[in-house]
């Protein structure tokens, strides 16, 4: 199956690498608030460099940096015409800017924490809501789930086109949705079958 | 044909001294819409090794999953140690460990290591233990340069090694291998069919690939839902191969 790096833990011993996973998610959701409350441009642009800063600190690749980044390129170019025509070139950097280092500070943490690292802080975040009959574990199953289902439905989508495309077919949303879907719910069922017999839900 | 095997054969040399749990179906039927798939089926498993064969649509997929409570027979009962899985699943899918066709499905986590931590989650070991177990299973498997490495781009043979290894770490007294090396390139299914060889659990495999058999204590054939020949490998594969030939 292809797989894809977006949301993979990248193994590494930096600083970044060590700090406890709940004060990055913290730190990742102040930043992302402070960013979105920028006004000018320099200001993003300063928190992009640092942005960049930490990922040379945790020594990330630029290609898997760039790979967390790439998916976005179609939205950006979108977002950015409609704000250049709506609101101006201001607008349309910051709009657009914003949304590129959120997201890079995001993957940042996800390349540098572990998912079951991730899965105890929101344990522990969660933790007074099993007062109220919450079942945190699985809350915490449903996130590593999300997870794993990223390269799973990418490999499908993959497959999927590739098989098209050795058939000689054009590109089709309905010849690639109907199938991808249809595979997913399969693989979702499978994968339901599987964590029962591990024992998850026990 | 529906046989009730009562003899139990013995283990391997070095698993002798183990008891194997007793696995027994009594009266299965079961159907999916209109068709029957198993079709009253009463056998009792104690051997080591136990293979079960068929053609495709026999229902020894359906037969395998009753075991653990995948899936709940329409008529009859199915009982491990005399623990029924859809009354006590839990107990159940404790004692016994399932690997699928297809290792994809069965990888939850995005690293090897957490993988088969993954599966002791609920097992109220401290971590360290945790650490430590998972550690252990992945060097038996043969993965434990692999730690860190995304599950999802293993090769075939690896991933049915990490679902092996996600299985057996919770230390199940049977494991239920639903054609584990059917996926998979002949030298990933033969060093799977190794890696199952060497344990000490004992194993009811399901497959096609008869390779896979060698050396198993008795093979159950299914035709059509009914157990149609029960016996040692030499007696009972000739019938499976009238049936695919």
């Amino acid at each position: 199956m292809t797989g894809t790096p977006i949301g993979l833990y990248h193994p590494g011993t930096s600083v970044l690498h060590r700090i406890p996973a709940g004060i990055k998610l913290l730190a990742m959701l102040l930043a992302v608030v402070g960013v979105v409350l920028l006004h000018r441009w320099w200001e993003l642009a300063i928190a992009a460099s640092v942005t960049a800063v930490l990922f040379a600190v945790a020594r990330i690749p630029p290609h898997l940096a760039w790979s967390q980044l790439r998916p976005l390129r179609y939205i950006i170019v979108l977002v950015a015409a409609l704000q250049c025509m709506l609101a101006g070139w201001h607008a349309a950097v910051m709009v657009c800017g914003t949304i590129v280092v959120t997201v890079a500070l995001a993957a940042l943490v996800t390349l540098t924490t572990r998912v079951t690292a991730m899965l105890d802080a929101l344990g522990v975040a969660l933790h007074p809501l099993r007062r109220l009959g919450v079942d945190t574990d699985r809350i915490g199953l449903l996130l590593a789930l999300t997870i794993r289902c990223i390269p799973l439905v990418a490999g499908i989508v993959t497959a999927v086109s590739e098989a098209r495309r050795a058939r000689g077919l054009g590109f089709s949303v309905r010849a690639l949705a109907a199938p991808v879907v249809i595979r997913s719910l399969r693989s979702a069922d499978a994968l339901g079958e599987a964590l029962i017999a591990r024992g998850a839900d026990d | 044909m529906h046989q009730t095997r009562e003899d139990a054969h013995g283990g391997t040399p070095d698993e002798a001294s183990g008891a194997a749990s007793e696995v027994r179906f009594t009266g299965i039927r079961h159907r999916y819409g209109d068709r029957w798939v198993l079709d009253g089926v009463d056998l009792m498993l104690t051997e080591r090794r136990i293979g079960i064969v068929g053609a495709n649509g026999s229902g020894k997929s359906t037969l395998a999953r009753t075991i653990n409570g995948l899936v709940q027979p329409t008529e009859g009962s199915v009982t491990v140690d005399g623990l029924d899985p859809t009354r006590h699943g839990r107990r159940v899918r404790a004692r016994v460990g399932f690997i699928f066709t297809d290792p994809d499905n069965q990888i939850v986590m995005p690293t090897v290591a957490e993988d088969v931590a993954f599966s002791l989650r609920r097992s109220g070991l401290p971590k360290p233990a945790i650490a430590e177990r998972t550690a252990a299973m992945l060097e038996r498997m043969g993965l434990a340069g692999l730690a860190d490495h995304p599950a999802h781009l293993l090769s075939g043979g690896q991933k049915q090694l990490l679902a092996l290894a996600a299985v057996l770490v919770r230390e199940p007294a049977v494991l239920v291998a639903d054609e584990p090396t059917t996926l998979l390139d002949l030298r990933n299914a033969r060093r799977v069919s190794e890696a199952i060889a060497q344990l000490s659990q004992q194993v009811i495999m399901v497959t096609h690939q008869l390779d896979a058999l060698a050396g198993f204590d008795r093979i159950v054939v299914l035709d059509a839902g009914r157990v149609v020949a029960d016996g040692t490998p030499a007696e009972a594969l000739p019938r499976y191969r009238e049936i695919v030939g």
